[in-house]
C-alpha cells in the first residue's frame, strides 16, 4: 500500500470496545498455539479490497483468525454455522 | 540457518518480481538498490510460515536504506531523506 | 452472555467474535479466564511504559547506549515485559527526524506501547508517510525544517520500532517521571516532538 495516492490522514482515535479487545487478545493467545500472525496476515491480504475498507480493523482481524482456524481444521464451518445460529436466537 | 550473505555498508538491489501468496517486501521497493544499514537477525521465512509451514531454516533479514528522491520520482524534501525497509536477503541481490 | 446494560443487537462480526470464543472454550483451546487476562494485560500496555524508557535514556547515557544497541534487552532490563518483541530504539537529533510507518498492516511495538491508534493503521498514513513524510508530518502540525533530514521506518518483517524523541531544552535536573510526563504517544511514533515544559 505505500506509496499509493491517498487523502490526509484523519486523525481519529476510538477506545477499544471491549470486543475488539477480545479480538485482539483471542489472537494473542492462538499465536502461542501456533497460529501465527503471518497466516492471519495472508487472510487479510485476501479479502476482497471493497470487503477491505468497509471494515473495520478488528472486523478484519476476527474474519482472518476464524478463516486460520478453519484452514487449520481447529474449527470447521459446519460448526461455526451452528454456534452463530445458536447464539442469534439466544440474543 | 543461512549465513547472512551481505554486510553493513554492501549496495543490494530488490528484486523486481511480483509473485503469488504471502510476501513482506513492499511493491514500492522492488526493484530498487539501497544498501544495508543493519543485519537485523535471521527469523523463520514470514512467506513460508503465512502457508502453515515452519519457514525454516531462519534466514538472514536486513534494514536497508533507500534515498527517497530515488525511490519516489516526484519526491520533494531533503535530497538526504531516506526509507529504511526490513528486506529478507532472498529478495536481495548485489548491485 | 451476560446483560451489557442497553441491549445492542450483534453484528455479523461481533457475533463471529463471541460464537469463536465459545467454540474455542468448548473445544479447550481457551478459558474465559486466560481470555479475561489476555484483555486485561494489553490495557496495562500503554505509551506511559514507553514514556519511562524515554525519560531514562535522557538521564543516563549508558542506558540510553544500551536502548539503541538492544531495545527489548535495555527495556527488560527496567522491568518490562516485552514478550517476543524485537525492538529497535532511533534516535532524533537536531539533525535526522525519525517516523515510523508499517505500510504492510499496521506493526507497531504493542508489547511496550500497547494498541496503536485508528489512524496509524489508516490506508492514508500508510500510504503516504513513505512517500511524502513532510506533507503527513505537517498535517500532525509538525514541521520539519528542510535542512533536516528525515528517515521513515517502514517496519515490513520481525522487528518493531520506537523513536527516542529529543529532550526538550528547559528541563535541566528534571527527574525522570516529570520528564516522562513530556514524552507523548506520538513523539515515539515520530508524528510529534515531546512536549515543550509549561512556563510556570
Amino acid at each position: 500500500m505505500g506509496g499509493l495516492p491517498a487523502g490526509k490522514v484523519k486523525r481519529i482515535e476510538h477506545d477499544y470496545a471491549e470486543w475488539e479487545r477480545r479480538v485482539d487478545a483471542l489472537c494473542v493467545l492462538m499465536g502461542a498455539r501456533g497460529v501465527t500472525v503471518d497466516e492471519r496476515r495472508r487472510h487479510i491480504e485476501a479479502l476482497p479490497p471493497e470487503a477491505y475498507d468497509k471494515m473495520s480493523y478488528y472486523e478484519r482481524w476476527i474474519v482472518a483468525l476464524t478463516q486460520a482456524l478453519i484452514q487449520r481444521g481447529i474449527i470447521t464451518t459446519e460448526e461455526l454455522a451452528r454456534k452463530m445460529t445458536q447464539l442469534e436466537r439466544r440474543g | 540457518m543461512a549465513e547472512p550473505r551481505f554486510s553493513p555498508g554492501d549496495t543490494v538491489r530488490v528484486m523486481k518480481a511480483y509473485p503469488l501468496g504471502h510476501v513482506r517486501t513492499p511493491y514500492y521497493i522492488r526493484g530498487h538498490t539501497g544498501v544495508i544499514e543493519r543485519v537485523c537477525g535471521s527469523f523463520a521465512n514470514p512467506e513460508e510460515l503465512a502457508q502453515m509451514r515452519d519457514g525454516l531454516p531462519a534466514q538472514p533479514l536486513y534494514r536497508v536504506r533507500f534515498m527517497q528522491k530515488e525511490v519516489w520520482p516526484d519526491y520533494r524534501g531533503n535530497p538526504a531523506d531516506v526509507v529504511e525497509v526490513e528486506i529478507y536477503q532472498h529478495w536481495l541481490e548485489p548491485a | 452472555m451476560k446483560a451489557q446494560g442497553k441491549y445492542q443487537p450483534l453484528t455479523y462480526f461481533q457475533l463471529m467474535e463471541v460464537s469463536l470464543r465459545e467454540l474455542l472454550v468448548e473445544k479447550g483451546l481457551v478459558t474465559e479466564e486466560q481470555l479475561a487476562s489476555a484483555v486485561e494485560d494489553m490495557r496495562q500496555r500503554t505509551p506511559e511504559r514507553g514514556a519511562r524508557v524515554v525519560a531514562k535514556a535522557w538521564v543516563d547515557a549508558d542506558f540510553k547506549k544500551k536502548l539503541i544497541e538492544n531495545g527489548t534487552r535495555a527495556c527488560e532490563e527496567l522491568g518490562l515485559d516485552l514478550p517476543a518483541l524485537k525492538l529497535v530504539v532511533i534516535e532524533n537529533t537536531p539533525q535526522v527526524h525519525n517516523v515510523i510507518v508499517c505500510t504492510l498492516c499496521s506493526c507497531y511495538p504493542r508489547m511496550l506501547l500497547g494498541i496503536p491508534p485508528d489512524w496509524y493503521k489508516s490506508r492514508n498514513y500508510r500510504s503516504r508517510m513513505v512517500r511524502e513524510p513532510r506533507a503527513v508530518l505537517a498535517e500532525f502540525g509538525l514541521k520539519i525544517p528542510g535542512k533536516t533530514r528525515i528517515r521513515v521506518h517502514d517496519s515490513t518483517a520481525d522487528m518493531r520500532y520506537m523513536v527516542l524523541p529529543m529532550r526538550p531544552a528547559g528541563t535541566k535536573g528534571w527527574s525522570e517521571e516529570r520528564l516522562a510526563a513530556l514524552v507523548t504517544r506520538d513523539s515515539m511514533i515520530g508524528v510529534a516532538l515531546a512536549k515543550e515544559p509549561q512556563n510556570k
